[in-house]
């Protein structure tokens, strides 16, 4: 089973700090998005509104067609796993956890937390407080995992894992999502390391939503443009450039768009050097640069 | 594995026809399904998908409905017919601008391509 999500000028207030501003959403159920945005970009918030913990100040979220906010029906269908994984008290050994998730989550599988316990070399009898940063972070997965929510949220659930941990989460991620598809969201800094397995990319930026895509119609939009200076300043004349660098005569300068067949040509006939742009520094460039 | 850039469906794709035109998958050889190879490469299924339908698109491979997928028995020779004429734009002609570059004169070159040809290999 899987979720859809629709959100209309949705936003959320702290005081008077706008932290999602006028979003509007329109995510159908059953794909694995992925949340980019920098710091204090409003992902969190987002997050935390989709799974029904915070009132939206204004404007609506439904998930799979219903109002979210103290509405139970939905709500046991949503998991959100947060960075500093609020599944349960430090002082509670994870097996009681484990047990208590049980109890509130209908779509919980018991076998597979079990093996996923032993996949992330988890100690069940050992309290959540006593873990390692990476160890509850890995716990904090195992939970979001085995929920089986119909929509399961990661909010840098990966914080702290090493490498090969990080690569075990991305793996079960794939391999739940193709036996059993479900929404899955992961909001991460870790572009390259985590983009692939996304459908669809989703960037904020202060509050709004920059953009919604494809994840490799967004890779194939960034085009570099390499040659003497001067020849690139006038390709690149008219559109929209999102950076450029300098070394001696030679400029490199990062265009955002498809170029027609036209433009190709003519780059090639000027002796223009045409690259693509990784999604990291397109990501980079589009959320205003390095300041 | 694959390059942080452009399109990773099309690196598949791309993948997948050089090891039709290698040999390493034979005609009729079932390729990998989406999702084996989604779980191998740590990529989206629906990625995966996308190659796949670029590549029977083009009749590199075909579906059995129910079965899975399998290399076109007249993909290889296709596959060598398109790459043959792309071989001298795009292989050919830089190393030429390299040579020049370089004042290596082309006899130079024909001598040396000469001395790697086996007798056998003149067609």
């Amino acid at each position: 089973m899987t979720l859809s999500i629709q959100t209309t000028h949705l936003q959320l207030r702290y005081c008077d700090t706008v932290a999602v501003d006028d979003v509007d959403l329109d995510l159908p159920g059953g794909k694995i998005y992925g949340l980019l945005g920098r710091n204090g970009a409003g992902k969190t918030s987002l997050l935390a509104t989709l799974a029904g913990f915070r009132k939206p100040t204004a404007g609506t979220v439904r998930i799979g067609g219903e109002p979210v906010f103290e509405n139970v029906r939905v709500t046991t269908q949503i998991c959100l796993i947060r960075d500093d994984s609020g599944v349960g008290d430090n002082t509670d050994p994870l097996s009681d956890i484990l047990a208590m998730a049980r109890m509130l989550r209908p779509s919980w599988d018991e076998k597979y937390a079990d093996e996923l316990m032993d996949r992330f070399a988890l100690p069940r009898k050992k309290t959540l407080g006593s873990l390692s940063r990476g160890q509850r972070s890995a716990f904090g997965v195992l939970v979001g995992l085995a929920s089986r929510a119909p929509l399961t949220m990661f909010d840098e659930a990966h914080l702290g894992m090493d490498a090969p941990t990080r690569q075990l989460f991305l793996d079960e991620v794939l391999r739940e999502y193709v036996a059993r598809p479900r929404t899955f969201i992961l909001s991460t800094h870790l572009i390259e390391e985590q983009s692939p397995i996304f459908e669809r990319v989703l960037v904020l930026h202060e509050g709004r939503l920059l953009l919604h895509e494809e994840l490799d119609e967004l890779r194939s939009r960034g085009v570099s443009v390499t040659g003497p200076a001067s020849i690139v300043d006038d390709f690149v004349f008219g559109l929209t450039v999102l950076g450029e660098e300098r070394l001696g005569p030679t400029k490199r300068a990062m265009v955002y768009g498809t170029l027609g067949e036209d433009s190709l040509r003519a780059a090639r006939a000027h002796g223009l050097e045409l690259g693509p742009v990784a999604l990291q520094e397109l990501f980079i460039h589009l959320t205003g640069g390095l300041r | 594995m694959f390059d942080d850039r452009s399109p990773i469906y099309r690196q598949i794709a791309e993948q997948i026809k050089g090891d039709v035109l290698r040999g390493v998958l034979k005609a009729d050889e079932q390729v990998m399904s989406t999702t084996q190879y989604a779980a191998y490469y740590r990529i989206n299924p629906a990625t995966a998908a996308k190659a796949f339908q670029q590549l029977v698109d083009e009749r590199v491979i075909y579906k059995r409905r129910g079965v899975g997928m399998f290399v076109d028995a007249g993909a290889r020779q296709r596959l060598r017919e398109q790459r043959r004429e792309r071989f001298f734009t795009d292989v050919l002609d830089p190393m030429l601008a390299e040579a020049r570059a370089l004042d290596i004169p082309v006899a130079d070159i024909v001598a040396r391509l000469q001395q790697h040809s086996e007798p056998g290999d003149a067609r």
